[in-house]
This record gives C-alpha cells, sequence and structure tokens, in this order.
C-alpha cells in the first residue's frame, strides 16, 4: 500500500482516516477496504524511510492528529514507480504448479483438477458481475478495476480451455 | 438454484450422436450426448470450438438432424417427427437465439418481435404489451419502427433475443447471444436473460464468455463431441470475504 499512500499525500496532506476514505471512495467496494491500522503502520515506514513526514496537529478537547505530507524523496519515489512498467500477470501461478505436478504423483486427474477450477473461476465472474451492478456506474475507477478482473478471468478461462483441449 | 423437478424436463438428449459426412469420411461431431434439462433451469454450455457446442443446440432446435440417439422435448420425443411436426413443435415450444439473427428485411423491428407470438396465438394486444417489455429492457424501444437493415449488428442481434422470447417459450436455445455485443448491449442483454430466468424461464445457451456463462445455475462442458463436466457453478465466497477481495485475486 506504500504507493497509494504515497500518491494520495503528493496529491495534498492527509491523516490515517482521511487516506483510508479516499481509497474507498476511489476504488469503491471493488476494492478490499483498507485496514486502518495497516495504514498507519505504512505511514510510519513511510516516515522512517523520510518518504513522508508526519506533523502534529493539535485538536481541541481529542488527541493531537498527524497529518502527513509528501517529502522530496517521497515524490521522487512516486516518480520512479509511475515511470517503471508494471509487472505483467500471474502464469506460472499455483494453479499452474497443481496441473504439472500433481498427476505426475498419481493424486490427481487433470481433466478433474481443470473442471473444479473452471467451476470456481465461473463462481467468481458470478461474483463479478453482481459487484458491478452493485457498484455506482459513474465510479469509473471501481467500474474499470471490475472489468479489468473479468477480463482477466475470461483470459484464465480461455487457458484452462487450452489445456484442456491438450489432454486430447 | 436448480429448480426441483416437475413434470417431464424441458429437455432431454439420450446418447444423441452427429457424424458429418465430408468427402466420404465421417467426422464425428457429438458423440453421445446424455443431457437432462429441467424446467427453469438455466444451461449454459462451454467447450472449444470444434468442441460439438453449436451442434448440439441446433439437433436441439430441430435445425440439424441427428445421426442417432433420441431428442425429448417436454416429454415428447422430437427426432423422429416429420419436418413439418417439428416445425410446428418448434414453433410451439422453442425460442432461438443464433450468431445469424435472420429478421424479417421488409417487416419493421416490433413487427419482427410481436410475429412468433401472433403465430403461436397470443391476442394482438398481448403480443405487443410483450414487444414493449422486451426491447424496453433491451434498450431498443426507439427502434422499434426501424427496418431491420438500418440497425446495427449489435441491435439486430438484441431483437433477436427480443423475438425468441416474445412466445415465451418452454426453452429459450442461444447460440453465442452475445457475440456481436459491445460491453454495453451485453449488460443489457446479461440482465434481461437473468430477468427471464427468475420469471422461469428455462434457457440453454452455448457461449465462451464467462461473464454469460457465471449466470447460468450449471455448466455443461463438451470437449471433442463428448461432455466432460456437468455440474452446478461453484458457490460464492463472497459473504465470507467481501467483494474486494474477489477483485484482489486478479487485480
Amino acid at each position: 500500500m506504500r504507493l497509494q499512500l504515497l500518491a494520495l499525500l503528493a496529491k495534498e496532506p492527509a491523516h490515517g482516516y482521511e487516506l483510508k476514505q479516499a481509497l474507498e471512495q476511489i476504488f469503491g467496494s471493488a476494492y478490499p477496504s483498507p485496514n486502518i491500522g495497516q495504514i498507519y503502520v505504512t505511514l510510519g515506514r513511510l516516515e522512517k524511510d523520510g518518504l513522508v513526514r508526519g506533523v502534529d496537529v493539535e485538536q481541541s478537547n481529542r488527541p493531537n492528529k498527524k497529518v502527513y505530507y509528501c517529502t522530496a524523496a517521497g515524490r521522487e519515489a512516486l516518480d520512479e514507480w509511475v515511470d517503471a512498467p508494471s509487472e505483467g500477470p500471474r502464469v506460472r501461478d499455483e494453479f499452474f504448479m497443481k496441473l504439472v505436478l500433481a498427476p505426475m504423483t498419481g493424486i490427481a486427474d487433470r481433466m478433474a483438477l481443470i473442471n473444479r477450477q473452471r467451476r470456481h473461476y465461473l463462481g467468481i465472474m458470478r461474483d463479478l458481475v453482481e459487484l458491478a451492478e452493485q457498484t455506482d456506474r459513474d465510479n469509473r475507477p471501481a467500474q474499470l478495476l471490475i472489468e479489468g478482473a473479468m477480463l482477466h478471468l475470461q483470459a484464465d478461462l480461455d487457458w484452462l480451455e487450452r489445456c484442456q483441449e491438450d489432454l486430447l | 438454484m436448480t429448480t426441483a423437478p416437475s413434470g417431464p424436463p424441458a429437455l432431454q438428449t439420450v446418447n444423441l450422436v452427429k457424424i458429418y459426412q465430408t468427402g466420404g469420411l465421417p467426422v464425428p461431431a457429438v458423440r453421445g450426448v446424455d443431457l437432462r434439462v429441467e424446467r427453469g433451469e438455466f444451461v449454459a454450455i462451454m467447450g472449444p470450438s470444434g468442441s460439438g457446442k453449436s451442434t448440439l443446440v441446433h439437433m436441439l432446435g430441430g435445425l440439424d438432424t441427428r445421426t442417432s440417439g433420441e431428442i425429448w422435448i417436454d416429454g415428447r420425443r422430437a427426432d423422429t417427427l416429420s419436418e413439418s411436426a417439428w416445425a410446428i413443435l418448434r414453433r410451439q415450444k422453442i425460442g432461438f437465439v443464433f450468431q445469424f439473427f435472420n429478421l424479417v428485411g421488409n417487416m419493421t423491428v416490433a413487427d419482427n418481435v410481436e410475429l412468433p407470438a401472433l403465430l403461436s396465438g397470443a391476442s394482438p394486444k398481448h403480443a405487443r404489451e410483450r414487444r414493449e417489455y422486451l426491447l424496453g429492457e433491451l434498450n431498443l424501444t426507439d427502434k422499434a419502427d426501424e427496418a431491420p437493415g438500418r440497425l446495427s449488428g449489435g441491435e439486430q442481434q438484441r431483437v433477436a433475443l427480443a423475438r425468441a422470447l416474445a412466445n415465451q417459450p418452454q426453452v429459450l436455445l442461444a447460440d453465442e447471444p452475445t457475440g456481436n455485443l459491445d460491453s454495453r448491449n451485453t449488460r443489457d442483454v446479461l440482465r434481461l436473460l437473468g430477468q427471464v430466468h427468475r420469471q422461469g424461464q428455462t434457457i440453454v445457451m452455448v457461449t465462451h464468455e464467462a461473464r454469460v456463462a457465471g449466470l447460468a445455475d450449471r455448466v455443461v462442458t463438451l470437449l471433442d463431441g463428448q461432455i466432460v463436466d456437468d455440474g452446478a457453478v461453484a458457490p460464492a465466497r463472497r459473504r465470507k470475504q467481501g467483494p474486494g477481495d474477489v477483485v484482489e485475486l486478479h487485480g
């Protein structure tokens, strides 16, 4: 979560709870709601690395809150992140390992493995369709995230089909 | 979500086989399929191209003859019927959406959709109401008076779906009904399919699109003309985790 938080702080200084709210608002239910404790831990690490700095702000009849802002070094780290290409999709995933290794040991049949995996993916797809319906049409980041997940799933399913054809 | 069987299955095949003769060589396309679809079920048929999916639904709809085996529609043996008797049964019981829409070119969209209902004896008022509902759901209300030829491929595809459902047929057979559609139109089609399914419509649909198959109660997978998997879509896991985690898995 380091760089997401850094990006939000590069936009404007904020305290932990505001960052949590901003993430929820931007990504909606299409992204796991960040845990506030996790956010504070991450902010602490970012501060230790000199990428953000926290300033105590006094509040009347409440404990002080810490507002964080992005430092010059933080800005540099953010630029580096944005400029670097992102990893491609995982293909040597756990299922692939099962598919290759399990039949060698005689503990599973490849056809059965593929069939089970297909049903599982379709179950996820059903959830995504529902999620897309429940998500505000105007929340573009959330809709695009869901659509991306759907396209990845479709590719995974097409690949399962290829694996199954290979068994012929 | 499978509906409890009431009466005969909507559709059943027994050891269904199709062998094409091409250049004297027998090419088996469907090799002994036993499939039973209960009333109200939504079955998606998946599988690689050339696995026999389209041939299977074409035989179910009487568009292609079987080589051997049996086809039962609503408790009646259909494969032994004469061509004209098949046509009547089809008109009464089956709605089709295929990759080619076959709309009547010199009739308006509205008339195309109303025709099957009128042919099967619905009153003009009922046929019109049904047409208005279906075109509305598919975002086509303002195209009702157009000729089909003036519509885009995606629009014609949706008109074909409306026509197939006009009759409230016992079984809707569909072969890649979202094949020509963009993302938004696919969403409209999915919503309508989900809706008519909840109203009790039996659906048997060939699709390679996971979004579409995910709507089904049951997925049948064909490989090389045979069923290699037949079962319910894995139950949702969302309740335990929260929807976000579903996306994160593949995000």
